[in-house]
């Protein structure tokens, strides 16, 4: 009715119109300044193999001895190569800088001898000499590499972080000549190999980093577009700040021929409703998530599009066991056991996560736990008895902290919820800025905390050793030395079945003693046009720009 | 007219400082640090980095550093992007933020002053109606809402125009540009109505009436230029609030401006990001401000009479 007469009233007025024409005239300028058909990245990108990339946060830096994050690793994944590689699915060490490698029978000496045509991105021969000034800068205490700790199983290297040697020719890294690099370690490891994928681990040019204010100048200009020098598949193009940054196929890498991108745009897109817009429009090949509501639709309208794959990372919450009454392992258990995991991930993260019983992620380089937390309210209201609190009589009331994400709120208020439910107990939630949230953490200034911790490399001790008595990333002040002693066994094993062992065991420990509640294991969601290929599945989620290309429609 | 301009760029200085003061003090206060990560690192690198960028110091130590730093044109290096000057991040964003804020006030003026000038006509008819309950529609409903919408309608359903981006696809630059002019076109509205009313009712221009000029010879001859003091006074605050409130706008969009970093160096303790953008949007503001102050007293004569005669 009142819309029928305003647009009598619309009609028959002139400057009603005036202000229609103006009005007009703007919606016109807007449809015509623009072609109504233009092609998008995607298909412009299918032709000419350009993959446009849409890659989480802007990078902080390229130099791989200086970043910490995934945004900044997918980049360093195109622009640098390691020693060794991963193959894209199985994740099995291949021949990187080095083509072939000899292992003292004690597993202490690594022998790497390098390709003839390993080169960086000017032309110059990749040599071992370049990885122990690489190295040796990662290390410098002065530079600041916050992944330092990577080193610690080569010879002398903590103590070198450490200050406590000065001497560099002490650490165990050694240039026996142009093309061979010798590694020594404190202690047989297993997983050596898999760390020197690791960008921490990454080689850079001795002579670019030298011209750009040398090895222990932070913030250099020498990881600049037209400066920079890597020896990756890819070379630095174009880097505008928080718009785009642009690599392209490096002329000189050895195994270009296998290289079939050409160029690949990564994206900052921070936010991630905007990235599902771009995907959808067909400005993205490949988004860095999905936002959670949008995850039930492509299921049901567009599954070739979803990509859920199982993560290496557990979601879990710390307890802080030196404050009552969470010192007393009974609570701790009970509160593990009085959880629905596999409620919270059908009902709330709905990612396809995958209920967590263990610390260690199923399937860890072929290491799954026996031992597991258990979903029992029963035996859980029992042990709240035996601690002295039956249902849930004078428990006093905890709090629960998270960084603040939408996603941790829910998960939070259904344990709040659970908890309540089985055993009759309190919880308050409290949010709190990721950098408020940190610090408390780490100072023990909390009861119980959400966290998460993603694999850095294959292999349980990854998880493991998080636990260790005033490990840093322990935090929940739990303590046990027959655990510490089986982790530093373990680290002097060498039959893998010896280390698997101790593992095991202590994956019991983790289970009776419930110093974390595990909640489930991180999958990577995101979405990828069908046109990619080669984008294989994995566990770490890397995938190696090499083996990926585009199929034209 | 001088003498006021001197003044008041002469009480910018003090504010300046409290502000930066202000500023620093509560990043200092702030729990976290810049090198503050999830993985643990050993004190021995958080040393390293801290006697790097003088955070070893006392705070007003730093504070004084800073200072001297800033009077000699350095905002330091920025924490989080290891490598880029403050100056350079403002200075890659500040442009693409001042063009966005640029062609959204050009569509504020445009939209809200025909609406407010057309409402104003025939007060408390349709025709006011109408234009006005768009312009209250406009104020409530926040860019986080519309930007969305409109992608929705005009880029994903029609396809008309690019989801995302500043200057890599002809036309992407519109929906941000609209979308942050209509929230401002809305108030202008309200405010273009109101300030059209009251001098539409004085008697010079019953006089004019009278004389038998068209309504099109009141308005824009005799009307305009007074009812858009209210306008006028709005457009110092409103450009300043473009320009640090875009924000919202630049995430949904993906441009690569300068609001993003003034909300996310807060959350990296980026301190020098931080204290960077405030002082630059605080000098920003005043100098706005200062502007709008200016022209209101040129379009009003007896404003302009009374600080002539100050002088």
């Amino acid at each position: 009715m009142t819309a029928r007469m305003t647009s009598r009233h619309i009609r028959t007025n002139i400057s009603t119109r005036l202000f229609l024409v103006i009005s007009g005239i703007i919606i016109i300028a807007v449809s015509t300044s623009c072609s109504l058909d233009w092609e998008s990245n995607v298909e412009s990108g299918n032709r000419d193999q350009i993959l446009h990339y849409g890659n989480g946060e802007e990078p902080q830096e390229i130099d791989p001895h200086l970043t910490t994050g995934i945004p900044e690793f997918n980049i360093q994944l195109a622009l640098f190569e390691g020693i060794v590689s991963k193959h894209p699915s199985n994740l099995g060490i291949e021949p990187g800088v080095a083509e072939s490698w000899d292992i003292s029978e004690d597993q202490l000496i690594y022998t790497f001898h390098f390709r003839d045509n390993a080169r960086w991105s000017n032309g110059d021969p990749v040599t071992a000499h370049d990885f122990v000034y690489s190295w040796e800068r990662a290390l410098r205490p002065e530079l600041g590499s916050l992944y330092s700790y990577m080193f610690i199983y080569i010879k002398n290297a903590d103590e070198f972080v450490k200050g406590k040697i000065k001497d560099f020719s002490k650490v165990g890294i050694k240039a026996l000549d142009e093309r061979t690099l010798q590694v020594e370690l404190n202690a047989a490891t297993p997983f050596f190999l898999q760390l020197l994928d690791h960008h921490s681990y990454y080689p850079v040019h001795p002579p670019t980093i030298e011209k750009f204010g040398g090895m222990l100048k932070r913030g250099s200009q020498w990881s600049r577009p037209g400066n920079f020098v890597g020896n990756g598949s890819f070379v630095l193009k174009e880097w505008k700040l928080n718009r785009i940054l642009i690599v392209e196929k490096s002329k000189t890498y050895w195994d270009a021929d296998k290289v079939k991108l050409k160029e690949i745009y990564f994206y900052p897109v921070q936010n991630n409703s905007t990235e599902e817009r771009m995907f959808r429009a067909g400005q993205l090949h490949i988004t860095s998530t999905v936002p959670n509501e949008k995850i039930a639709e492509y299921r049901k309208t567009n599954p070739d599009s979803l990509n859920i794959t199982p993560y290496l990372g557990t979601y879990f919450y710390r307890f802080n066991t030196k404050v009552k009454p969470l010192d007393d392992v009974r609570v701790r258990r009970a509160l593990s056991m009085s959880i629905n995991r596999k409620q919270i991930v059908e009902h709330i993260t709905k990612g396809g996560q995958i209920p967590a019983y263990t610390f260690t992620p199923p399937n860890t380089n072929g290491f799954t736990s026996v031992a597991k937390f258990k979903y029992d309210i029963e035996a859980a209201q029992k042990l709240l008895v035996e601690a002295g609190y039956p249902d849930g009589k004078d428990f006093p009331n905890l709090e629960i902290i998270y960084n603040t994400d939408e996603s941790h709120r829910m998960v939070a208020i259904a344990i709040q919820q659970m908890w309540k439910k089985a055993l009759n107990i309190n919880v308050t939630l409290a949010n709190q800025d990721w950098q408020v949230y940190l610090e408390n953490e780490t100072q023990g200034n909390y009861q119980i905390s959400r966290a998460g911790w993603i694999g850095d490399y294959l292999d349980p001790n990854n998880f493991l050793d998080m636990l260790l008595t005033d490990g840093g990333n322990n935090r929940t002040r739990w303590s046990n030395s027959e655990y510490d002693a089986n982790i530093a066994a373990a680290a002097l094993a060498v039959e893998k079945e010896e280390r698997f062992k101790l593992f095991q065991r202590n994956e019991q420990i983790l289970v009776d003693e419930s110093p974390v509640m595990p909640i489930y294991t991180y999958t990577r969601v995101f979405l990828i046009k069908p046109s990619v290929i080669g984008w294989d599945q994995n566990i770490l989620d890397q995938h190696p720009y090499k083996y990926v290309s585009l199929q034209a429609d | 007219m001088i003498k006021f301009i001197f003044i008041r760029l002469l009480q910018a200085i003090p504010v300046l400082l409290i502000v930066m003061t202000i500023t620093f003090v509560l990043i200092h206060a702030a729990p976290g640090g810049p090198f503050s990560a999830e993985r643990a690192v050993p004190p021995e690198v958080i040393e390293a980095l801290n006697a790097q960028y003088n955070l070893d110091d006392p705070v007003h130590v730093q504070f004084f550093i800073y200072l001297n730093n800033v009077l000699h044109g350095d905002f330091g290096p920025s924490f989080k992007y290891t490598g880029r000057s403050v100056t350079e991040v403002i200075a890659a964003g500040m442009p693409i933020t001042f063009e966005l804020g640029l062609y959204a006030m050009l569509i504020a003026l445009i939209l809200g002053i025909s609406a407010g000038v057309i409402a104003s006509l025939k007060p408390n008819t349709m025709q006011d109606y109408v234009p006005m309950s768009l312009a209250m529609t406009g104020i409530c409903l926040p860019t986080f809402v519309m930007g969305p919408l409109m992608v929705l309608v005009f880029a994903i359903w029609l396809d008309w125009l690019p989801v995302s981006g500043w200057g890599y696809i002809p036309g992407d630059k519109i929906l941000p540009s609209l979308t942050l002019g209509f929230a401002y076109a809305a108030y202008i509205a309200r405010l273009s109505r109101g300030g059209m009313l009251e001098i539409l009712s004085q008697d010079f221009i019953r006089t004019a009436r009278a004389k038998g000029l068209s309504t099109a010879a009141i308005v824009f001859r005799h009307a305009l230029r007074g009812g858009m003091q209210p306008v006028v006074s709005f457009m110092g605050p409103a450009l300043a609030g473009l320009l640090s409130g875009s924000f919202v706008v630049e995430t949904i969009f993906q441009i690569p401006g300068m609001g993003r970093y003034f909300v996310q160096a807060a959350f990296n303790r980026d301190y020098t990001l931080i204290l960077g953008t405030t002082i630059f949007f605080a000098t920003l503001i005043i100098i706005f401000n200062l502007l709008a102050d200016i022209v209101t007293v040129w379009l009003n004569p007896r404003l302009r009479d009374s600080s002539n005669s100050s002088n």
